[in-house]
């Protein structure tokens, strides 16, 4: 008689459905998942130590590379962290354009994954539909940093730079002519605020084009519901945060319970799941992306109504401007402090938490009074989420893995840091 | 919540496991005896004056170089500043610390009371032998197992204490103070072996930004 004996698999680390690095190993019992170990580390940059040999401000750029689908979100984390240990606020405005751009991210984020999953669950044309929006927002990164992902737009005390009054337009080529161009831009001819708007005005509508492929569709709903259920005490001693907490029913939102800037002043709801599956997460990003673009437009709306400065008028902290830098002393000699040598943070040590798009993402900082961070330690939110692969996969075939392993929204950027 | 009720209610259930407390910045950091750590962390988590559903976070420190500058300046000469970076010498240990080298800390919350804490422990600096906390709180498995590969912290009772971020079959913990940045192997697709090869770094450590300490 010949033996039974259980199969191991190799998934990833360069398989499409992983979502970046990661290599699972797999112990199947004819299909069904018998254990899951999954073994990260593929994409480990020692963040942590690199920001640890550096000045403060130079780590921000860093942090966009963590999760690299939501930047400023990450950069967010790690500028709260510095300006409580500096004891600075910044300005009012500032706040709201960090808030803005948080919730922008999140919508990022929430597109991103929207599209990688339902491709993994073998639903291609959402890919598409999802990347097509994602571009404006893109755009709208690059309107105020110049770049379109790693932005390094937040700076301790503010953000680097006002709203731009007018957005880059198209520019007529062999490819797109004059009449074509003209119509690409024409939600271009004013300001980002109004690009904005004019993006938040159609999304709701994006988003029901979404909610008519995905949340009644047959297929989808045999791939998502009761796959990888999470009970929420589970969760909790799990160490979910973010919709992954939150799918499985638990309230808890840290813009909402511990509100950092200016969300005390906004509207918005946080959405609940009630099962912890699969396709509670799915519903719970849905409405979250729903959610975010109210709060953009309320963002939208103050933000129009109010300039200010956006940056904290502290030389030793922020660069002076640089038309003054041409003619002042005094002003030259502070921009060179601040880019060469940097500031120093007070001794002690602080822990500073945003509701990321994937959750809680922690900045823990310690400092011993230098210019550089003594140690900085980075709490990513998809770190135990994937933790708890193997006790959401156990018992499901091999195909649920993909579903359960996609709904986590993991990134190895942050993972692996 | 205040702070202080939170101090209060941990120094009533705690008693002598407390070594010392700070509140810093609004964050309250108790210092806990490594031998009581696991029983602490039961009672954290199970009293209802204190609640901690949830382990956020776990990390490793190493104070080996902490308060020690690469570059003081004595004096402006006529020949501009002096310009010798001291590199810091991991063998001299830190003055500025007056504490053990190795830390390891926790981040707690509480959902039911929103209240945050953090646990500072030094284990025996010898063996670096810790409590698990896994079966307190679940989420604490690949910290430990992070702590353990960055730092070579020892949790005694993980269930499965692997390396997780670093190769396989390296050597060392990165994260400490004495781990150069530029690390010591690395590896090249060798054409003659046919194979990928380590070779030691032939990178030398340099400081681009000195590390300065101004006191204000």
């Amino acid at each position: 008689m010949t033996e039974i004996r259980n199969y191991t698999l190799n998934f990833g680390p360069q398989h499409p459905a992983a979502h970046g690095v990661l290599r699972l190993v797999l112990e199947l019992d004819g299909e069904v998942i018998q254990r899951a170990d999954p073994h990260v580390g593929l994409l480990h940059r020692a963040t942590e130590k690199l920001a640890e040999s550096k000045p403060f401000n130079q780590s921000i750029g860093y942090m966009d590379r963590l999760d690299y689908v939501s930047m400023m979100c990450n950069e967010h984390a790690y500028v709260m962290a510095i300006e409580k240990m500096l004891g600075i606020t910044p300005p009012i405005r500032a706040q709201y354009i960090r808030v803005m751009f948080d919730e922008i991210t999140r919508i990022l984020n929430h597109l991103l994954w929207l599209g990688a999953t339902s491709l993994d669950l073998g639903a291609m044309s959402m890919f598409l539909y999802a990347f097509k929006e994602r571009e404006d927002l893109m755009d709208c990164y690059e309107a105020v940093s110049g770049a379109r992902m790693h932005a390094t737009y937040y700076r301790p005390g503010g953000v680097y730079r006002d709203l731009p009054d007018q957005m880059p337009k198209y520019e007529p080529s062999i490819f797109c002519n004059e009449k074509e161009t003209a119509k690409r831009n024409a939600n271009r001819e004013g300001s980002l605020l109004d690009f904005i708007t004019n993006f938040t005005d159609r999304f709701p509508g994006c988003v029901d084009e979404y909610e008519t492929l995905l949340t009644d569709n047959r297929i989808w709903k045999q791939r998502t519901v009761d796959i990888g259920v999470v009970s929420p005490e589970r969760a909790l001693a799990l160490g979910f945060t973010g919709p992954m907490l939150r799918a499985s029913g638990v309230a808890w939102d840290l813009r909402k319970k511990q509100p950092y800037e200016v969300y005390d002043q906004l509207d918005f709801d946080i959405p609940i799941g009630s099962n912890g599956d699969c396709y509670d997460r799915y519903l719970v990003r849905v409405q979250e992306m729903r959610e975010s673009n109210k709060i953009i437009q309320q963002c939208v709306k103050w933000l129009k109504a109010n300039p200010g400065p956006v940056i904290i008028d502290d030389r030793k902290v922020a660069p002076p401007k640089r038309a003054n830098m041409k003619t002042n002393m005094e002003a030259m000699i502070h921009h060179f402090k601040l880019f060469s040598e940097g500031y120093c943070v007070p001794e002690g040590e602080a822990y500073a938490a945003v509701e990321h798009p994937k959750g809680e993402f922690g900045i823990y900082l310690i400092s011993d009074g230098a210019n550089k961070p003594y140690r900085l330690k980075i709490r990513a939110a998809g770190f135990p989420h994937l933790a708890a692969l193997e006790e959401m996969t156990k018992g499901h075939m091999l195909a649920d893995v993909v579903s359960v392993l996609s709904s986590q929204d993991i990134v190895f950027g942050e993972i692996d840091r | 919540m205040q702070i202080t009720t939170l101090l209060e209610n941990a120094q009533r259930h705690l008693g002598d496991a407390i070594v010392d407390h700070v509140i810093a910045l609004n964050e309250l950091t108790l210092e806990i005896q490594p031998e009581k750590l696991r029983e602490t962390a039961y009672i954290l988590r199970d009293e209802p004056e204190l609640a901690f559903e949830q382990c956020v976070d776990v990390c490793g420190v190493d104070y080996l170089v902490y308060g020690a500058s690469e570059w003081e300046t004595f004096e402006a000469t006529s020949t501009g500043f002096e310009r010798g970076v001291e590199r810091l010498n991991p063998s001299k240990t830190s003055t500025a610390w007056p504490k053990p080298r190795f830390a390891v800390v926790y981040h707690l919350l509480s959902l039911k009371y929103n209240w945050r804490l953090r646990l500072r422990v030094f284990p025996n600096q010898e063996t670096l032998m810790l409590d698990s906390l896994i079966s307190v709180w679940p989420s604490v498995n690949w910290f430990e197992r992070e702590a353990f590969d960055m730092f070579g912290f020892l949790f005694k009772d993980h269930p499965d204490l692997r390396r997780i971020m670093t190769d396989y079959g390296f050597i060392g913990h990165p994260f400490r103070k004495d781990f150069p940045l530029s690390g010591n192997v690395e590896v090249r697709y060798d054409a003659a072996s046919q194979r990928v090869i380590y070779e030691p770094v032939e990178l030398p450590p340099r400081v681009l930004v000195p590390k300065v300490i101004r006191k204000k």
